[in-house]
């Protein structure tokens, strides 16, 4: 019996704090929304913040892409080439990038590369009182720190995604045409003919619109909340990368189902 | 143990200011932290124009009370009112507009790190009047000056030694000549030399600029010799208070633990555990 | 700390090669080329079933596109579909009898609208009708009609 009793009290007080954590993530992610005018002031806030995330992460999001393409291309021959499609090599290479893999192989690689370095940044912002120090200089650390970051996770997932996906069919193009042998003609007409701008282009870059909020917010929250120590900084990059991915995967299915679950 | 008078030049003055209205004046505050009371029915006031120091043991709550005095944090109940206004009643704005009349040490000086020393001085000068920046650079560099660093000022927060970096943080807290300076512990981990410096520079400041200087330290020697008035805090209250002069003749037992470094005393040298007899024992 | 310059440099080359890359993955990867052409003029088709076939399906004549569906409504008068094509402005010799049939790529594949011209000497104008139409062959009653036809032989 108090066994039981005391079972059943953790696990209550466990999914308060859950809860509770939640909400707070969420209140901060609205504070952080809210403060986001002071950005337009200082653009290059947000310049410094783009950099920092986007064009530090393009050598591994244009790597990865191009070999995620080659290994479509390659993959993708050998099951349509049994069915004899491998005329369609295209579509398949085209669609799998620019629905999913783009904006979510995009997301996750961000997470690891710039999401991590957030959340340390400002983990060893708050642990060295500078977030405080801030404070006591009459500046909104969350105007001033928290929202160009966000802006620029916002504005740099989108276009990363592109990147991937746009790398990512010249790859298989240059597995499917150049080492397989598949009618060039075939691989771009196929892919025109069945890509979508609205359905595939449009709900991808939404897609990679929603991970890169997620994606930042996450290791925002995860370093503004850390605990301010070396070890707490060090948990908290963790807890931001598998959060993250985690969030990333399960809204990638929600999203699908939402946008092409009807066909 | 300290026969000769405070260094302080003009201690017969400040005697007579200490009834001059006080700019913080604290009162009935309680404050607690999980189950834990940090501030039972406290009452402190800090007289304008004087360095008031609060000394007490690690863990008896003085970075809190410079969190409370600045608003970082709120009491659970009690008043805390600095400069005529009630900290706990402003909103986010008032609490701001307070700041940029104050500034803070902070105990790892805190400098922003991707800042060069320069900007770092700049940074409250940038952000909260709109001078020219040639206004702003001759104004950095006085600062400097007065803390001796002007040489320092494109070297990298990391470049710096600890005491160099707390003397750039003091220049950034005096950028927008605050009307009161919160030092949070120092004195902490500086050699002699750059703890020589900063007690100069915390007098010079305080007797130049008419600012009013909060000190929060468990450094006894340099806080004796520095400050004018002295608050001694443990459990939570108020246990002492007085010039370093009448503290230093002060018999109580408390206060001759802390200021001589007893190890044995009203504050024991173990943490409080049922007699070792029956613990060791109890283990059958 | 990067460098002033070399920032907005670095900041503008991702940001460009990333517009780059949306540009490609919109004019060679998708559809968007073939939606560019807005202009030409519309046609109009009545039909008993259009099977499966789609806004966007091409509309070709002798194999070769055309033009495309841009709408399929129901009239509910009627109870036929009526079909809007748009065809691109350069093909304007379409002749008034013209039979528009709705076709399958492949045994399987997607439903097309192929064209097949007529001989009159008068040419279909915007917002004209395709007169003559034929609906798509649907598998499920093609099998019971040679099922049917069996039984009948045997």
């Amino acid at each position: 019996m108090g066994m039981t009793r005391t079972a059943l009290m953790q696990l209550g007080t466990s999914v308060l704090a859950g809860l509770e954590r939640l909400g707070r993530a969420h209140l901060l992610l609205l504070a952080t929304l809210c403060a986001s005018d002071e950005v337009l002031r200082r653009p290059r806030l947000v310049l410094e913040q783009v950099f920092n995330i986007g064009t530090l992460s393009l050598v591994i999001v244009g790597v990865s892409g191009l070999f995620v393409g080659m290994v479509l291309g390659l993959q993708g021959y050998t099951v349509l080439a049994k069915f004899g499609a491998a005329e369609s090599l295209g579509i398949l290479v085209a669609a799998s990038l620019v629905r999913e893999l783009g904006p979510v192989v995009t997301a996750l690689l961000v997470a690891g590369r710039a999401g991590s370095a957030l959340t340390a940044e400002i983990g060893l912002m708050k642990a060295t009182e500078q977030l405080a120090a801030l404070e006591m200089m009459a500046v909104d650390p969350i105007r001033r720190i928290l929202a160009p970051r966000l802006l620029g996770g916002l504005i740099s997932m989108p276009l990363l995604a592109a990147i991937f996906s746009a790398v990512g069919v010249v790859g298989g193009y240059f597995v499917g045409v150049g080492l397989l042998g598949v009618d060039a003609g075939a691989y771009w007409g196929q892919m025109q003919a069945r890509i979508d701008v609205q359905e595939d282009l449009v709900n991808g870059v939404i897609k990679s619109l929603v991970f890169g909020l997620v994606v930042t917010s996450v290791a925002l929250f995860q370093g503004y909340e850390a605990v301010p120590t070396a070890e707490g900084v060090s948990r908290a990059t963790t807890r931001a990368v598998v959060q993250s991915a985690l969030l990333v995967l399960g809204l990638d299915f929600i999203l699908t189902a939402l946008m092409f679950g009807g066909d | 143990m300290f026969a000769e008078p405070p260094v302080n030049p003009d201690s017969g003055a400040s005697s007579k200011e200490s009834h001059a209205e006080p700019l913080v004046e604290i009162r009935d505050l309680c404050f607690r932290r999980g189950d834990q009371l940090i501030f039972a029915d406290l009452n402190l006031d800090l007289p304008c124009g004087l360095v008031t120091a609060v000394m007490g043991p690690s863990g008896s709550g003085k970075t809190t009370l410079l969190k409370l005095i600045t608003g970082q944090l709120k009491p659970d109940a009690g008043s805390i009112r600095v400069a005529g206004e009630e900290i706990t009643r402003l909103d986010q704005q008032g609490l701001f507009r307070l700041r940029r009349r104050m500034g803070m040490l902070f105990q790892s000086s805190a400098l922003l790190t991707d800042l060069s020393v320069f900007d770092n001085v700049a940074y409250p000068l940038r952000e909260h009047t709109r001078l020219s920046p040639s206004l702003i650079r001759k104004l950095v560099l006085l600062k400097l000056e007065a803390v001796g660093l002007r040489g320092a000022w494109s070297l990298m927060p990391s470049e710096l030694s600890g005491g160099m970096a707390r003397r750039v943080a003091l220049a950034r807290a005096i950028a927008l000549d605050p009307m009161m300076i919160l030092y949070d512990e120092p004195f902490t981990g500086q050699d002699p030399i750059s703890m020589g410096m900063l007690m100069a520079l915390i007098r010079k400041l305080n007797d130049a600029a008419r600012l009013t200087s909060i000190l929060v330290s468990h450094d006894v020697q340099e806080t004796l010799r520095i400050a004018d008035w002295i608050y001694l805090i443990a459990e939570g209250r108020v246990l002492a208070q007085g010039t370093p002069a009448a503290l230093t003749r002060d018999p109580s037992p408390w206060v001759r633990q802390f200021l001589d470094g007893l190890p044995d005393g009203p504050v024991h040298f173990h943490y409080p555990a049922p007699p070792l007899a029956k613990d060791l024992l109890g283990w059958g | 700390m990067v460098k002033r310059g070399m920032l907005e440099l670095l900041v503008g080359l991702f940001v460009s090669l990333g517009f780059v890359a949306l540009f490609f993955l919109a004019m060679q990867v998708s559809n968007l080329s073939l939606n560019l052409d807005q202009g030409g003029y519309r046609l109009t088709a009545r039909f008993g079933n259009v099977g499966s076939l789609r806004a966007r399906a091409p509309v070709t004549m002798a194999g070769v596109r055309i033009g495309r569906v841009e709408s399929i409504q129901f009239d509910q008068h009627t109870y036929e579909a009526v079909v809007v094509m748009r065809i691109d402005p350069q093909i304007n010799a379409i002749p008034e009898d013209t039979i528009a049939s709705i076709l399958t790529a492949g045994l399987l594949g997607e439903q097309y609208i192929g064209l097949e011209p007529g001989s009159s000497p008068d040419f279909l104008q915007d917002g004209d009708e395709i007169t003559h139409t034929q609906s798509a062959l649907v598998l499920e009653r093609m099998i019971g009609q040679f099922l049917f036809k069996k039984a009948g032989e045997g």
